[in-house]
């Protein structure tokens, strides 16, 4: 289970949803394997702003990575799919603090190349525990939860 | 600019939707002056030759787009058509390599023949160098015969290539050569069909939740999509004998693209709100061997946690939870739903869906306000057919608030029989006439 996917998953029970405990879900017992993927900087711009950067935090510090920063990269704007030339009060304000080269690559080998290879996420409303084997989850819910 | 596209005819219902799928994600306007399903070739308006390259450049249902230089329905009208259209043009082509090439439809012609109808142009003055490998430019003459019919061609082009498909990664992505797969792995060609339909492209996150042995991924994945599936079945993404979907994806060199497989069910989906998805495909079980299964018990019993051996029996690694039965229809609303509460704006949504041949078509087609059909394509079999839809989300503003189609379907009877429309006729033989209230 990747780290990028981990951040979104929450917890299957239906009353678990609408509580803020429920998110992220918490690791216990992990562990961890690191593989290559090619560094691509332009699939990482796309996807961050659907990252939720606070639940980030928490997953990383409960796996024992301090390299996430505080606050969400500040992106370059996607480039415009128009060929309409950008206005030039768009130049002058679009100069925006890019996230400079480190802290993507620190991103790419947490989000892509991080796996929890086995290990149980747990529910911080109800409890509870989902495992992981082999890098796969299992998020089937018993019965009485099915509800 | 007017160029021809020359589509293969199998599951001729994509060709249409597929080029329109393109159009979007190459970001060009195309126009269909001439086409039909029963047709091979279809006449196009777009801009200029970047747009027609770009058009067709990831195409499954073509095999390649031609500058259209002239047409008729004999050769005299074709000879005509081509000095009037394009006669301007032949002395750029005057020095450089060059072969003709022939393409007949439902005709054919002997090889004299082809050489004296090629004889025939040689007004154009093309003097470079004839080269029946790699030459710069290839001519072709396009002959459209009336299936069963004597006589001669009904229509005629000629056309300068201009540039080719993906259609020649069929042989690479084969299920006969697949590792990992079973008897619910979708077909590769309508793999990657669907995959464009679905506007699946680098950068972007798609997710299949019926994934199996990941027929769609793979497909997304060749076009560039970081894909993710799960499965209610935990054998489909564990594998077996050493193989799962990772094998798959490896052995395609796409293994970097492929994010993560997990066990769950849709009606229970662990994925965290937010429109976080570019695509979403699925080829929904419709259970006609066992009845469709989620989790929960028939009876609405089932709530009492279980133990074994002084444990929770839920927590046991071999535990398998209680399925009850569930309406097709039911899951398909509960597909759209979710679709909509996930897909970005524009994001696509195709699923797969069966269709009695005797059904009336439109009614079955599910709707969703914050979801636009975009198209319906068709494959028939002997007894039943099914079709592939394609939604887009639109942006909040775009909602329709009128429900067309379908209404959510009520849930009356609690057997997969009782359920399940499809799954009851398929036993039945497809025997009876349509019934309206089977629709629900
Ligand atoms: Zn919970």
């Amino acid at each position: 289970m990747k780290i990028l996917t981990v951040n979104f998953l929450t917890c299957a029970v239906k009353a678990c949803k609408t509580s803020p405990l429920s998110f992220p879900l918490h690791f216990r017992d992990a562990e961890l394997e690191q593989s290559d993927i090619g560094y691509n900087p332009s699939f990482l711009r796309n996807i961050l702003p659907r990252v939720d950067w606070e639940a980030l935090k928490v997953t990383a510090t409960e796996l024992g990575f301090t390299t996430v920063p505080s606050e969400k990269p500040n992106l370059d704007p996607a480039p415009s799919n128009t060929d309409l030339p950008a206005p030039e009060t768009a130049m002058e304000t679009s100069e925006p603090d890019v996230a400079d080269e480190k802290v993507m690559r620190d991103l790419h080998t947490l989000l892509l190349e991080t796996e929890v290879r086995e290990g149980k996420m747990v529910c911080g409303n109800c409890g509870h525990e989902y495992k992981i084997k082999e890098g796969i989850a299992n998020f089937l819910l018993p019965s009485h939860l099915g509800r | 600019m007017e160029f021809l596209i020359r589509f293969v005819q199998i599951h001729e219902t994509f060709h249409k939707p597929e080029i329109e799928a393109l159009a979007v994600l190459a970001g060009v306007d195309v126009d269909f002056l001439s086409y039909s399903e029963n047709s091979p070739y279809s006449v196009v308006r777009l801009k200029d030759e970047a747009s027609a390259k770009a058009l067709v450049s990831r195409s499954i249902s073509s095999k390649g787009i031609y500058e259209l230089w002239g047409a008729g329905t004999t050769y005299e009208e074709l000879h005509g058509d081509l000095k009037q259209r394009s006669s301007s043009q032949w002395s750029q082509y005057q020095s450089c390599s060059f072969k003709f090439d022939f393409d007949t439809f439902s005709g054919s012609r002997t090889l004299s023949e082809q050489r004296r109808i090629i004889e025939s142009f040689k007004y154009m003055n093309f003097n470079g160098p004839i080269k029946m490998k790699d030459p710069e430019q290839t001519f072709t003459i396009f002959e459209e015969y009336e299936y069963g019919k004597e006589g001669g061609p009904l229509r005629l082009f000629l056309g300068r290539f201009v540039g080719g498909t993906q259609r020649h990664i069929l042989n690479d992505y084969t299920l006969k050569k697949r590792e990992y797969i079973n008897t619910t792995s979708m077909d590769s060609e309508l793999a990657l069909l669907t995959a464009n339909l679905t506007l699946a492209a680098s950068d972007k996150i798609f997710y299949d939740p019926f994934v199996g042995t990941g027929s769609f991924p793979i497909a997304c994945s060749h076009f560039g999509a970081r894909t993710m599936g799960s499965d209610i079945d935990g054998r489909m993404i564990r594998g077996r004998d050493g193989k799962d979907i990772r094998t798959n994806f490896r052995q395609y060199g796409l293994l970097e693209r492929y994010l993560d497989g997990w066990i769950s069910d849709l009606t229970y989906s662990p994925l965290r709100e937010g429109r976080w998805l570019d695509g979403i495909i699925g080829d929904p079980p419709y259970g006609v061997r066992e009845g469709l299964k989620v989790l929960g018990t028939k009876d609405g019993s089932g709530k009492e946690v279980v133990w074994i051996n002084g444990e929770l029996a839920h927590l046991q690694d071999k535990y398998i939870p209680p399925k009850k039965a569930y309406s097709f229809e039911a899951m398909l609303d509960d597909l759209l739903e979710f679709a909509a509460q996930h897909l970005v704006d524009d994001g696509r949504l195709s699923l797969w869906m069966p269709t009695a041949n005797d059904e009336d078509v439109e009614l079955g087609i599910p709707a969703h306000p914050h979801l636009e059909l975009v198209s319906v394509c068709v494959q028939t079999f002997n007894k039943w057919s099914r079709r592939l839809l394609t939604y887009r989300r639109m942006a909040e503003s775009q909602d329709k608030s009128n429900r067309l189609g379908r209404q959510k379907a009520e849930i009356k009877g609690t057997t997969a029989n009782d359920l399940n429309s499809f799954r009851r006729r398929y036993f039945e033989g497809f025997k009876n006439p349509p019934v309206l209230e089977d629709l629900g």
